[in-house]
């Protein structure tokens, strides 16, 4: 039979499941073939922190979800157009983000007696009122997984794990994605085991054959391309693209990169990834704890290496003490905090903005250091490069703040022209610097960026030893003189805060709005999303967005007063907007929440919209 | 390869223009003048020598060395050291630390660096005590020690400290005096001379707080009695007349000492520091009694073993190798590899 094919300008499909189900893996299918159309995306993994959580439970269910549209978007979306719940329980937890007339395809071969149970259903949503109103799709996805595989020279059990494939197959023929990137893919990842190779290529066409021939899948839908600029673009994670930007840096740079890290979610990824690129000179250390990670790292920088060290917000606070060293030190170190839900252990997989403080403020004495933070999974690939720039040019630790919803989510990225990088090339003292043409000032400050200068061990004639000890200005020499301690405390302030940072910028198409919403960080895509739905509604807002945390843009203060209202939407207490309040006297608005989970734009909007009703 | 160039150093060299502040009388003198007049024997250019300490008294070592130098955070130096030797194995890089600093806040950081085998010579000041923070006792500290923070005596067992580096399974282990400058320097000549960690204890004396704490060790009379003298393939005996001597004795699972002259020849153990297993050598380091009886000095063990810093190294030279393009072509072939698209304008 032939179906009817829908055009459709956006899409959000939510892949749930258990844990062992492999969602993530097969959002992230959906995602490439997705790409490969030319669709703009954006992703939104959603797992819990335990690897296998009891099976069948809600604890346990692992979502991914994927937006993709005709047009350029800045979110994952709000509210999931499809769902795919793979079990009971992955239908009972995300069954409330769903509007009404959602499409739900549920595998009910796991709506047993026993998995409706484990999650408190007392009868069959599937039988009872539960879902009415939505279309819903009940397909035995697993029992056609394992039928579709009978010829196949493999287990019962890898066969059923099979299944996610033909979901994949399903919902790729639902909405027209072209598959040849799936089957090279499963090719690869198996390539150890043909068997699994044709056991889930096998499922994947079931999957997609099954929904060409029955009947409850009378529509299939098509999403055009997006005009995006030209160009060769791939899909991005935010750790995948900080990554990446890491060893651009080396390369930029001509320093070898030294990472050391303690494994930690959710950075672990960057450590991962570094690891595979020791032919750029990338080296990696596993430190035996976290102080050790950032202690290599300096010991690295010292030794004129690009030091770097990732972690995410506990990691940070047992590096605090070293980052002050690197203060009193002024070396070059890079600290990469992808921040995750706090305090303590908190809700590791889930996403916050809480370390601005620590990040700002978190050290002991006055430790002050540059700060600056990506707004989006590829943009992270230029903040590392923006944060290596800062550390070398100015001697000084940088931290970076990620965190998990752009760490993990991704989205298409332009691929640069490497030449059109920024040069990092930094120059070694190589002879001495004093006025006697024979002794060294390790602390004779470059008059215009107030660097001292890197002279590396291996330098002749420019022995020399620092520490952290309060040190005399120019010679280092150990100091306790009261004048000179103040000096240099003041000039530690003063190096970070006359690093030039560009001017930020104001998205005010119109030039008429009198609300400016300044984020910083993960929230672009949300603020950005709900200024934009305002703006169509005639509603005129203005959206400025910090990459630079310390130094703040010079402009800052002139544009916070031109606005009457400054709304900060942050995920934590009102961090950014208590500095903006104390550094500019702005009475900003706070709008806060800490669920774990990134702004949705339409909540942002409604905010939006109050805001301006009372302007 | 052709024979290096005699540098031609001395022991000037090596002194910094910073003045010492050190107590009067302290150890830690004897021990700067020691390395400061050993350091020329390694024929190493001063630019190419490092010194990272952590915090404590024998920490300011580095400010009074004419070499590279950085005095860093209380524990850290062993890590620090790491990130330095493992990214630069052109530089011969030593850590100085203390009792408290190496075995206390940063013990951690000493046993991976060990059971790395990371190129690093460690040379541990064990005085028994704080003495920067004026007196309380120290992870090394015997138990019952009365201190400003133990009026009653301190509850806690100490560390052996050869024992734990040993456990740590540290490829170089030795131990000397800060007083007896030619052992001191023929441990750090071999500890030089080792690839990989090697773990030096240092003894010295802290004359504020713990005066006299290794004077057994020390005095003339009694010395010789209480010391054990480890000389690599030699009979371990000592005494004034040699008149006690080490034994593995059967069915037991460490070492005894015994008196020579009842004993045959045969059974007494001849010292070999290149042991694999760490157990003879932490038998070793068991013999010593609470009042410092049996005492070994010199090198327990060194054993070779690939360093951390070669592994490493070389793993990132042969990836290096394997590339034929330019570090920027390289670039741009890890930014466009995987599943991408091109959109044409």
């Amino acid at each position: 039979m032939t179906k009817q094919i829908r055009q459709l300008d956006r899409v959000v499909i939510r892949f749930a499941g258990d844990s062992g189900d492999g969602m993530q893996l097969t959002g992230d299918r959906f995602t490439s073939e997705t790409a490969q159309l030319g669709n703009d995306i954006s992703t939104l993994p959603n797992f819990p922190a335990e690897i296998r959580a009891p099976a069948g439970t809600l604890p346990g269910v692992s979502s991914f979800q994927v937006h993709f549209a005709d047009y350029d978007i800045l979110t994952p979306g709000d509210a999931p157009n499809v769902l795919v719940a793979m079990n009971p329980a992955a239908l009972k937890a995300n069954l409330a983000d769903l509007p009404r007339g959602a499409d739900i395809i549920v595998n009910t071969d796991e709506f047993t007696k026993r998995n409706l149970a484990k999650v408190g259903y007392a009868s069959s949503p599937l039988d009872d009122d539960t879902l009415d109103g939505y279309a819903v799709h009940p397909v035995a996805l697993t029992s056609m997984t394992i039928g579709a595989l009978a010829e196949l020279d493999v287990s019962k059990k890898d066969a059923e794990r099979a299944k996610n494939m033909f979901a994949l197959g399903l919902l790729s023929w639902m909405y027209s994605r072209p598959y040849t990137s799936t089957l090279r893919f499963l090719e690869r990842k198996f390539a150890k085991r043909p068997e699994l190779v044709a056991a889930n290529v096998a499922a994947f066409k079931a999957g997609w054959n099954f929904g060409e021939t029955t009947e409850d899948f009378a529509v299939r839908y098509e999403v055009k391309p997006a005009k995006m600029p030209p160009g060769t673009y791939r899909n991005i994670t935010g750790n995948a693209a900080l990554s990446l930007g890491l060893v651009a840096s080396g390369v930029r740079s001509g320093l070898p990169v030294f990472l050391g890290a303690y494994p930690i979610t959710p950075a672990s990824d960057i450590l991962h990834e570094l690891s595979k690129h020791k032919r750029f000179g990338v080296t990696t250390m596993q430190a035996e704890d976290e102080i050790a990670a950032i202690g290599a790292a300096l010991g690295a920088s010292y030794g004129g290496a690009l030091g770097v060290t990732t972690t995410s917000g506990p990691g940070v606070a047992l590096k605090s003490e070293t980052i002050s060293l690197a203060v009193a030190l002024e070396l070059p170190l890079v600290i990469v905090d992808v921040q995750r839900a706090g305090p303590s252990t908190g809700m590791p997989t889930k996403t916050e903005q809480a370390d601005l403080n620590m990040a700002l403020f978190g050290r002991h004495g006055e430790a002050p250091v540059a700060v600056i933070a990506p707004k989006s999974p590829s943009d992270c690939f230029y903040a590392a490069l923006e944060a290596a720039r800062i550390a070398l040019t100015y001697r000084t630790p940088v931290i970076l703040l990620s965190d998990n919803y752009v760490a993990n989510g991704s989205e298409p990225w332009l691929l640069p022209d490497v030449e059109s990088l920024p040069d990092l090339r930094v120059e070694f003292a190589t002879a001495p610097n004093g006025e006697d043409g024979t002794t060294f000032l390790p602390y004779l400050r470059d008059p215009q960026t107030l660097a001292r200068p890197w002279a590396i061990p291996g330098t002749p004639g420019l022995e020399h030893r620092i520490g952290g000890l309060e040190k005399a200005d120019k010679t280092g020499d150990i100091s306790y003189d009261p004048t000179n301690h103040d000096f240099m405390v003041r000039t530690r302030a003063a190096r970070i805060e006359t690093i030039p940072v560009p001017d930020i910028e104001v998205e005010d198409p119109d030039g008429d709005a009198r609300v400016l919403v300044l984020g910083w960080g993960s929230t672009y895509g949300p603020i950005g999303a709900a200024c934009r739905a305002l703006r169509q509604r005639g509603l005129p807002v203005a959206q400025a967005h910090l990459r630079h945390l310390a130094p703040m843009p010079a402009n800052l203060g002139t544009v916070l007063a031109s606005y009457d209202r400054v709304v900060i939407p942050e995920m934590n207490l009102g961090q950014l907007a208590q500095v903006i309040r104390a550094r500019y006297l702005v009475d900003a608005i706070g709008y806060n929440q800490v669920r774990g989970l990134p702004f949705t734009a339409a909540e942002l909007e409604t905010m939006l919209e109050e805001v301006l009703k009372n302007v | 390869m052709s024979e290096p160039i005699a540098l031609k150093l001395t022991a000037k060299d090596f002194k910094s223009d910073q003045e010492v502040r050190w107590c009067p009388g302290c150890g830690d003198y004897a021990i700067l003048a020691a390395v400061q007049q050993f350091m020329p024997e390694l024929n190493i250019p001063r630019e190419n020598i490092v010194f990272v300490s952590g915090i404590g008294c024998s920490s300011r070592f580095p400010y009074y060395m004419n070499t590279y130098g950085m005095h860093s955070i209380h524990g850290r130096a062993p890590a620090i050291a790491t990130g330095l030797s493992v990214s630069r194995p052109d530089l011969s890089v030593w850590v100085v630390t203390g009792d408290g600093d190496a075995l206390s806040i940063g013990g951690n950081h000493l046993i991976h660096a060990l059971r790395r085998n990371v190129n690093l010579k460690i040379l541990l000041f064990n005085n028994r005590i704080y003495g920067l923070t004026k007196g309380q006792y120290s992870p090394t500290s015997e138990v019952g020690k009365i201190t400003k923070s133990t009026p009653v005596g301190s509850a806690d067992a100490p560390f052996n400290p050869i024992s734990l580096a040993l456990g740590a399974e540290a490829t170089f282990v030795g131990r000397t005096i800060d007083s007896d400058r030619k052992h001191l320097q023929s441990v750090l000549r071999a500890a030089a001379e080792h690839e990989g960690s090697a773990f030096v204890e240092i003894y010295q004396n802290c004359n504020i707080f713990n005066d006299g704490a290794f004077d057994q060790l020390k005095d003339p009379g009694i010395r010789d009695d209480h010391l054990i003298r480890l000389e690599h393939g030699q009979p371990i005996t000592f005494g004034k007349d040699g008149q006690f001597c080490v034994v593995h004795p059967p069915g037991g699972f460490g070492l005894e000492v015994r008196e020579t002259a009842s004993t045959a020849a045969e059974e007494i153990v001849v010292h070999d520091a290149g042991v694999a297993d760490p157990a003879y050598a932490f038998a070793l380091s068991r013999l010593p009694g609470f009042d410092l009886r049996n005492t070994p000095i010199g090198v327990f063990r060194s054993v070779a073993r690939p360093s951390y810093d070669s592994v490493v190294q070389s793993q990132v030279a042969e990836a290096k190798a394997k590339a034929t393009e330019t570090p920027e072509q390289q670039l741009a072939g890890l930014l466009g590899s995987g599943d991408t698209w091109t959109i044409v304008g």
